[in-house]
């Protein structure tokens, strides 16, 4: 019938997709807050753009087209573990595809603040329930028999009187016209059959086989390769440069001067293209460039941390927290506590060294890469490149690690700029010592703490934060306080704690900085918790029965049981600490253990980690997450630091910016906590105790403490 | 340039060639397979990690003109179907995160098996140490190796 044919075509035209498919997703509606579910039929006849998320065909696949980039936290199982709970399907039926950048569509893409799950999982046990309602109330009305004598299971729809069976894939078309049935009542917790399951990823034998395509592995037609020479000083200009000897190198093709965004400034670069990465590589090193530096304030480590001590003991600054009077506490006290507390600037240096692929043509430009946030680099490169938004696509390959390093816009624009230039597509690659070198680093952040203690509670608490401000170099208000500087706090804590002050003192270097992965509680989550330390030393009580006078709410309660019952905290002998931190929506409590080895140094025996994220759909890929961010803060306190001297950064490679090694882990227990409460991260939150819960074990077994990261196991 | 043979997983292959290149371009990029993995260039990560007759090494830092003839196995010729003890061990003990690292700790987790079929704590931490997981991995790693001795018929 003609109807069956416009609307055919108007679903391919929908969809991009051929063949007939129930198409369901969300939309914003002008007038409303919250997104509203439509068909892709629904959507056309009332002229909405779809934005579509799930899409079931005729062959009874599902695909879901994720608006999120995966970079090793696991989206790639926990959403189609979601979506087939609720659709009643196999778990292999169901499809991912990274949708292309475009947050007119998907909304914000940015895959951080660990809240790929957190912000989605409700819309998609929903979208995935109605589906199925959808898809039995089809099957019925093909029968003309009452839905409630239908269910649908494993992909098909039954009729349960007569045994009739119906695919998917033969109900869509049927389904697809149909109102979207409101209220769809979703499964309890107790009746999931996927979900809180620790099922396997399903991008692991993509992993173990060699086969999984980082953006360093996609090729393209035509492709070239370029390496480039920046500043070493981070900022500045190239004044000339010498590319005879690169030149003379076979496969060079072509060198030149490339600028590239970082943030609201720019860093120049001299570009080699060549055939091949080694040419390019050995073109790069053959350069002579010589950079003009002028206004570049010549950095160093020292400097930078001397001033932030200045800064912290002149006890001005932007007040982010003013409860009670602990000003006037601390000035008449006695006793009091006043210590400093500071933490090094950090690379991400994520495994896979940044890339991207940028392919420049006159009506439009395609960009391939490890990307975090497609649609935030969208909007730059049409910005930047004065093209429309919907001419730049966006296409996500696996990311070889991000931590945020990759939600950054300045190497797709760099690619872009030279793919521009020799109007080819072309794959930039960063030697490991770009990546280093380069930034954008966590920013290391100084603190001075100040507190009193009397009648073994806390009756002034004060906190002065002295660090860079990432929000800055995004063009943030100074004259506002960093609205970071309390994340890895625990909220209960702000409310509990009677007298309670936090000063952001405004801080500058010219370093680039930026989010590293869990941001400021990473450096937040050591001052507060090693300082809630001193403070229950000072009181002479146990750590936790300290903690509890401020954390009585329900799920901090619990929390802290569970972390005394599986680390035998009440029987424990010395070298045990405790730190407890929240951020992203997930508290996250460790106990650490410490003790001394045969040559009479610090050795870690054991960590225990105890994570309340809420709801939660694979404890496996939780675990992994907080095992691997121990890994992590383990590098960040006790090896690695990123220092500058005489401008430039210092570390440039894995023989001085060192990693954690095989050796050096301990054995590393996870709990999770078992409730409904709103999905939190879990891709960070298991970062920031870990600093603080070591060095108040090491407090604990030997009576110092250390306030200054990273320390070296060994010299304690 | 020059012409250098290459044998890789039982295939030869013919590339003209810088023979200085490293081993792990040539294998990326002219011979196209690109489960090796860049990661630092100078023998600190193990990312390049392949097996030279057997023995692990870093591709990263030997020139491929060094390695002419000799037998090359790469992560793609452990098994056609993930069906090697190490790679079934990390599917079942799910080590890869990111899994950037992972081609690199799997070769060495084979050569190590190869050698030393019920390898211990230390053998495991001496094989290993030579390679960075930025996902912190580790507690896997050490799990599924010695699952996959375990596992060995
Ligand atoms: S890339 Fe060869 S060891 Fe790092
Ligand atoms: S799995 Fe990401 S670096 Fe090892």
């Amino acid at each position: 019938m003609d109807i069956d044919t416009i609307s055919r075509r108007k679903f391919l035209k929908l969809s991009g997709l051929t063949g007939v498919a129930l198409t369901l997703g969300y939309y914003l509606p002008a007038d409303a807050k919250e997104p509203k579910l439509i068909t892709a039929f629904d959507a056309e006849n009332r002229g909405i753009e779809l934005n579509s998320w799930i899409y079931i065909d005729v062959s009874g696949k599902v695909t879901l087209y994720s608006h999120r980039a995966e970079m090793g936290q696991g989206v790639y199982q926990s959403i189609p573990q979601i979506i087939a709970e609720e659709l009643h399907v196999d778990l292999d039926k169901v499809n991912i595809v990274f949708a292309p950048g475009d947050n007119v569509k998907y909304g914000n893409q940015i895959t951080g603040g660990s809240s790929s799950i957190r912000g989605s999982y409700k819309n998609l046990l929903n979208l995935s329930a109605t589906a199925r309602v959808m898809l039995i109330k089809a099957a019925s009305n093909k029968w003309n028999v009452s839905e409630l004598e239908c269910y649908a299971e494993d992909g098909h729809v039954i009729h349960k009187p007569s045994g009739k069976k119906l695919h998917y894939g033969e109900l869509v078309l049927e389904a697809s016209k149909l109102d979207i049935p409101k209220n769809v009542v979703l499964k309890k917790t107790s009746e999931y059959k996927l979900i809180r399951k620790p099922l396997q990823r399903q991008d692991t034998p993509l992993k173990t086989n060699g086969t999984a395509v980082f953006g360093i592995d996609k090729m393209i037609p035509g492709m070239l390769y370029a390496m480039v020479e920046r500043n070493p000083r981070l900022r500045g200009k190239v004044k000339s440069f010498d590319a005879t000897e690169t030149l003379k190198i076979p496969g060079v093709k072509q060198v030149f001067v490339v600028r590239m965004g970082v943030f609201n400034t720019f860093r120049e670069g001299v570009a080699v293209v060549a055939d091949s990465v080694w040419a390019a590589m050995k073109g790069k090193k053959a350069l002579k460039v010589d950079w003009d530096d002028t206004g570049f304030e010549h950095l160093d480590t020292e400097d930078i941390y001397r001033r932030m001590e200045e800064a912290l003991q002149k006890d001005e600054g932007l007040s982010f927290v003013s409860k009670g009077d602990s000003n006037a506490i601390i000035k008449s006290a006695e006793k009091k506590i006043d210590v400093v507390y500071s933490t090094p600037y950090q690379s991400h240096s994520c495994m896979e060294p940044l890339n991207c692929i940028a392919h420049y043509q006159k009506d439009k430009i395609e960009i391939w890469g490890p990307i975090q946030a497609p649609d935030w680099v969208q909007d730059y490169i049409s910005k930047e490149l004065g093209i429309a938004r919907e001419k730049v696509i966006v296409n996500m390959t696996f990311l070889g690690g991000g931590f945020g390093r990759k939600a950054f816009m300045d190497y797709p624009h760099e690619a872009t700029m030279i793919s521009k230039e020799i109007n080819a597509p072309v794959q930039v690659i960063w030697s490991r010592e770009d990546d280093a070198t380069q930034g954008p680093y966590r920013p290391g952040v100084s603190y001075r703490c100040q507190g009193v203690v009397a009648n073994s509670e806390i009756s002034a608490f004060k906190v002065s934060i002295a660090g860079q401000n990432n929000s800055h170099w995004r063009g943030g208000a100074k004259d506002i306080p960093n609205r970071s500087a309390t994340e890895g706090f625990l909220k209960p804590y702000v409310d509990n704690i009677q007298n309670l002050s936090i000063v952001d003192i405004p801080f500058e270097t010219p370093i680039p900085t930026m989010w590293w992965r869990s941001v400021y509680a990473s450096t937040n989550g050591f001052a507060y918790e090693s300082f809630m330390d001193e403070l229950a030393a000072e009181s002479a009580k146990d750590p936790i029965t300290f903690r509890r006078t401020y954390l009585k709410d329900e799920r901090s309660s619990e929390l802290l049981n569970k972390l005394e019952e599986v680390s035998g905290w009440k029987n424990r002998s010395k070298g045990y600490g405790v730190a407890i931190t929240e951020c992203f929506g997930s508290t996250v409590g460790q106990i650490v253990k410490v003790s001394k080895n045969a040559e009479n140094k610090i050795q870690i025996d054991q960590v225990w980690a105890v994570i309340d994220c809420g709801w939660y759909v694979n404890p496996d890929i939780i675990k992994a997450q907080v095992e691997g961010s121990i890994v992590m803060a383990l590098g960040a306190a006790t090896i690695h630091e990123i220092t500058f001297k005489d401008g430039k950064t210092v570390q440039n490679n894995f023989n001085t910016y060192k990693m954690p090694r095989i050796t050096d882990i301990p054995p590393i227990e996870v709990y999770i906590m078992e409730n409904d409460a709103d999905a939190g991260g879990v891709g960070e939150p298991g970062l920031p105790p870990f600093a603080p819960a070591l060095t108040n074990a090491i407090f604990d077994l030997t009576g110092k403490r250390i306030r200054k990261l990273p320390f070296e196991l060994a010299k304690v | 340039m020059a012409i250098i043979n290459l044998k890789i997983n039982s295939k030869e292959y013919s590339i003209d060639v810088d023979p200085q290149m490293p081993l792990l371009w040539a294998i990326r990029d002219f011979v196209g397979l690109k489960g090796t993995k860049y990661g630092c260039g100078i023998a600190q990560c193990g990312a390049c990690t392949v097996h030279l007759n057997g023995q692990p090494v870093r591709s990263c830092s030997l020139p491929v003109a060094a390695v002419a003839n000799k037998n090359i196995t790469t992560i793609e010729g452990l098994s056609d179907d993930n069906s090697h003890p190490v790679q079934k061990a990390w599917i079942e003990e799910q080590v890869p995160q990111c899994g950037y690292c992972q081609s690199g700790q799997i070769m060495a987790a084979a050569a190590l098996l190869s050698k030393n079929a019920s390898p211990n704590d230390a053998d495991i931490d001496a094989a290993m140490q030579g390679h960075i997981c930025r996902c912190g991995t580790y507690p896997r790693i050490k799990r599924a190796i010695k699952k996959a001795s375990e596992n060995k018929p």
